[in-house]
């Protein structure tokens, strides 16, 4: 911080506070220099964030004969279009329900994501139960914790249905925030 | 002349002088193998980012590329799987040797006053390389990289406060789709090798700025010059770990040459497909392990706060150093970590080794990526992507639509068409025995308490639960209409057994009673040319040749349908014959046959009024035109099978 050599006359406030506003220009000019690009490509990266989904509607799943009558979960793939982006995919596997006949009612669908961390979970017959392939988390049948112990923070998370022209099961197909206790859809 | 220009170059530029300063430092008492560590790092790097940015010069980011582009650098270009496994092994190599570097500074004492920074640059790589490791995962856009990187961007998203809007930026969107991979690319050839870059720099510098180790006490070495003491333990070093590398790529190769040359490209990514062997890297097994023993809602200690602690622990040994037993402290410290992380990867290795959703997880994805690689050169990959390829192959898909559709009744040589034998689970009645419960599912009562060790064999009790090997209500549908399978459908001894009619309500039917009747020894003669006339109908691909040399045994079993063996009685043949009562023979199991039967088994030409249990699949929409055709096509066998090559 060696101090420039004080031209002649200039001993007093006004050149101090010229060097100031000297010093101060040079590191706006700098930053606005450096900055500009910086924040325009911020800000494009960041554009996922102001993207919201678009709103999920309900898909067509299957169709009631297909749930075997013993109430045994099936899995099933959600065929919707996909926007990815710059691609629009017609009518593509989005994703996968696990359907279940109950005695009464409504079929139950669960999401097949485990709520952990998302892998997918298997229906295990000698389990009566959903298992998790990666960390072993344990789920009853009706989607529920089988033991507190379980790495999942909550149960299987279930998907509202609707059964339209007496036999098409429609499932509303929607993906929640991982990890979390509370049930949340991502936005 | 060359003394003048180098001397001009290093007036100007000072190049020369620091060349010198550089190779010829002084290093008191000498050089050491234990040096070599650092510059192995550099040696990694540097090996990584060559091949990797020749593997960036030939791939291409995008869900219908991806995957696309590494099959073909893998299989199409020259040298294309030795670069690629190469790079694979490399980014292991970097981790290890990282580790090892780290660990001998800490053994050493190399991280006390003035060299805490340098300690710090290497500790810092650690978490950059571990970065670079988990973005290259999902590049090649397989199963495996699609589904085992799923967990670490989870595992973004329970970061306190700001984990949702951290996802979806490494995302780039609510999904994992073309901006993921874009967004990982750019992290993984751009970003994160330029800090890794800049961080080896500066470690590289401070250690020439401070040397690379105190001096030895009284070892009375000599001092050496860094070139070409150390330098040539440097060089052999590196080039050690390169043939190791190549070593590990070529191997697999020399000890089966006819398998696919490099390392694994699984079947492209399919998101609802699900993968249930994806499994971090190996060096990331012992976190992977690590956090199934946090309960649900705790996640963030196991992935966050503890490894975080154990990170800043090891930051602050320079410090804990100070203190007396300071040093003892973080060897042992170091020691039982790694310690624990060697013992927690081996619990997870010793896991999925036991553990058959796993096992035939990755059998599947082995079987797949090698059908693709069939289906690719047979067809090449259409514009939408390598997925589609599997998509609509009756050998990939045939299977698993007929465990979800069919295997509730029917079998394929004795299990779901995928390798697994149906379970059910029956509560026990009064007056049930394992012996009635297994004469009824057509098993034999040790294999039922072979299902049920908890029960110990032990007589049942009413309200018991038991898994039972599900009773088949259908035939096993294995070469369905084959001279095989028709040869069994008409030996009295197996007609109403449980490969064909023995679960059905036509288990005491006509049919029966006919082959029963009449499919005497004196009349095999006759019997196998029917059949040959029959399995004629079906025009099944792997028995063209059989059919053509056997044209006059068809012809004289076509007669003996309509003469003889009277089969024109309940069924029709040739033509239709409107009282039929039985399954229309005309074109028996050819595909057009077998389409419409599945579309619609009630139809009068097949059982009419008298079908057992079968669905109109396609009446009542349970499965569309496409999903009946791969069915159909898969049971009669017919899909691409690859050119047998030479050999075995």
């Amino acid at each position: 911080m060696q101090k420039e050599p004080a031209t002649p006359g200039a001993a007093s406030s006004p050149p101090a506070r010229r060097e100031f506003l000297k010093q101060g220009c040079a590191a706006c000019l700098a930053a606005a220099a450096v900055g500009t690009p910086a924040v325009l490509g911020t800000r494009v990266f960041l554009d996922p964030l102001t993207r919201l989904k678009s709103v999920e509607t309900f898909v067509k799943v299957t169709t009631l004969d297909t749930l075997p009558e013993d109430g045994t979960p099936v899995q099933f793939p959600v065929l919707a279009d996909r926007r990815d982006a710059w691609t629009k995919f017609p009518q593509v596997p989005i994703g996968a329900v696990f359907l279940q006949r109950l005695s009464k009612g409504k079929p139950l669908a669960l999401s097949v994501v485990c709520p952990h961390a998302g892998c997918f979970v298997d229906y295990v017959e000698e389990q009566q139960g959903f298992l998790c392939p990666c960390h072993n988390s344990l789920f009853l049948k009706d989607g529920g914790l089988k033991d507190e112990q379980s790495p999942s923070p909550r149960p299987l998370d279930t998907l509202e249905v609707q059964v339209r022209n007496k036999n098409e099961v429609w499932v509303r197909f929607q993906d929640f925030q991982l990890g979390v206790t509370e049930k949340k859809p991502v936005a | 002349m060359m003394k003048r220009v180098l001397a001009w170059v290093d007036e100007r530029t000072g190049l020369g002088r620091f060349a010198e300063a550089f190779l010829f430092q002084n290093l008191p008492g000498g050089s050491r193998w234990r040096y070599v560590w650092g510059t192995l790092v550099l040696y990694v790097f540097f090996l990584q980012a060559v091949t990797g940015f020749f593997l960036w010069t030939a791939y291409s980011p995008s869900t219908q590329t991806a995957w696309e582009s590494i099959h073909f650098i893998q299989n199409e270009m020259t040298g294309g799987w030795l670069l690629r496994g190469l790079h694979h092994f490399g980014a292991q190599a970097f981790v290890v040797l990282l580790v090892l570097h780290l660990l001998q500074m800490v053994i050493h004492g190399v991280y006390r006053a003035p060299r805490e920074v340098n300690f710090w640059l290497v500790l810092a790589l650690l978490p950059l390389a571990i970065a670079m490791s988990a973005t290259g995962w999902l590049l090649p856009y397989d199963q495996h990289g699609f589904w085992a990187s799923r967990v670490p961007i989870g595992i973004m998203g329970v970061t306190p406060v700001i984990g949702p809007w951290l996802q979806k930026i490494a995302m780039g969107g609510s999904t994992v789709g073309h901006h993921t991979l874009t967004h990982f690319l750019a992290l993984h050839a751009g970003l994160l090798p330029l800090i890794v870059a800049l961080v080896l720099g500066a470690h590289y510098y401070l250690n020439r700025k401070h040397g690379f180790a105190d001096a030895p006490k009284d070892c009375g070495c000599p001092d050496e010059k860094y070139f070409p003491a150390q330098f040539l333990k440097d060089a052999a070093a590196c080039l050690a770990v390169l043939i190791v590398l190549l070593g590990l790529v070529l191997v697999p190769l020399w000890q089966n040459p006819s398998a696919a040359p490099g390392v694994h490209l699984g079947a492209p990514a399919d998101p609802s497909e699900q993968y249930s062997a994806a499994r971090p890297e190996w060096f990331m097994l012992f976190l992977f392990q690590f956090l199934k023993y946090f309960p649900g809602g705790t996640e963030v200690w196991g992935a966050m706060v503890i490894p975080g602690l154990v990170m800043t622990v090891i930051a602050l040994m320079p410090f804990v150093a100070k203190w007396k037993h300071g040093h003892r402290f973080n060897v042992l410290f170091i020691g039982a970590l790694a310690l624990g992380a060697l013992t927690l990867t081996r619990i997870a290795l010793v896991q999925d080794s036991k553990d058959e959703t796993y096992l035939a997880a990755k059998e599947l994805d082995r079987r797949s990526s090698e059908r693709m690689r069939q289906l690719v050169s047979e067809r090449g990959i259409p514009p939408s992507g390598g997925a589609a390829l599997l998509r609509d192959d009756p050998f990939t898909q045939g299977p698993k639509l007929f465990a979800k559709n069919c295997a509730s009744c029917h079998r394929f040589d004795g299990h779901d068409g995928t390798g697994r034998k149906p379970l059910n689970t029956y509560t026990v009645r009064a007056g049930d025995t394992w012996e009635s419960i297994a004469e009824y599912r057509f098993t034999k009562p040790e294999q039922l308490h072979d299902l049920n060790k908890s029960l110990n064999g032990r007589a049942l009790m009413p309200g018991d639960q038991v898994t039972v090997y599900a009773r088949p209500w259908a035939p096993d549908l294995k070469g369905f209409a084959s001279r095989e399978w028709l040869a069994g459908l008409f030996d009295p001894a197996r007609v109403d057994g449980p490969h064909y009619l023995g679960g059905t309500k036509f288990k005491d039917g006509k049919m029966v009673k006919w082959v029963k009747k009449n499919c005497t020894p004196e009349k095999a003669g006759d019997l196998k040319k029917v059949i040959a006339a029959l399995t004629a109908e079906a025009k099944l691909k792997s028995r063209a040749g059989l059919d053509k040399a056997d044209a006059e045994v068809i012809k004289q079993g076509r007669a003996l349908i309509t003469g003889d063996f009277a089969c024109t009685d309940c069924h029709s043949f040739g033509k239709k014959d409107p009282d039929a009562t039985a399954p229309d023979l005309t074109g028996y199991g050819s595909r057009a046959w077998l389409l419409r039967f599945i579309s619609n088994p009630n139809h009068a030409d097949f059982y009419g009024k008298r079908n057992d249990r079968m669905p109109a699949f396609a009446d009542k929409k349970i499965l569309d035109a496409k999903q009946i055709g791969l069915l159909t096509d898969w049971l009669r066998g017919d899909w691409y099978v690859p050119p047998k090559t030479g050999g075995k």
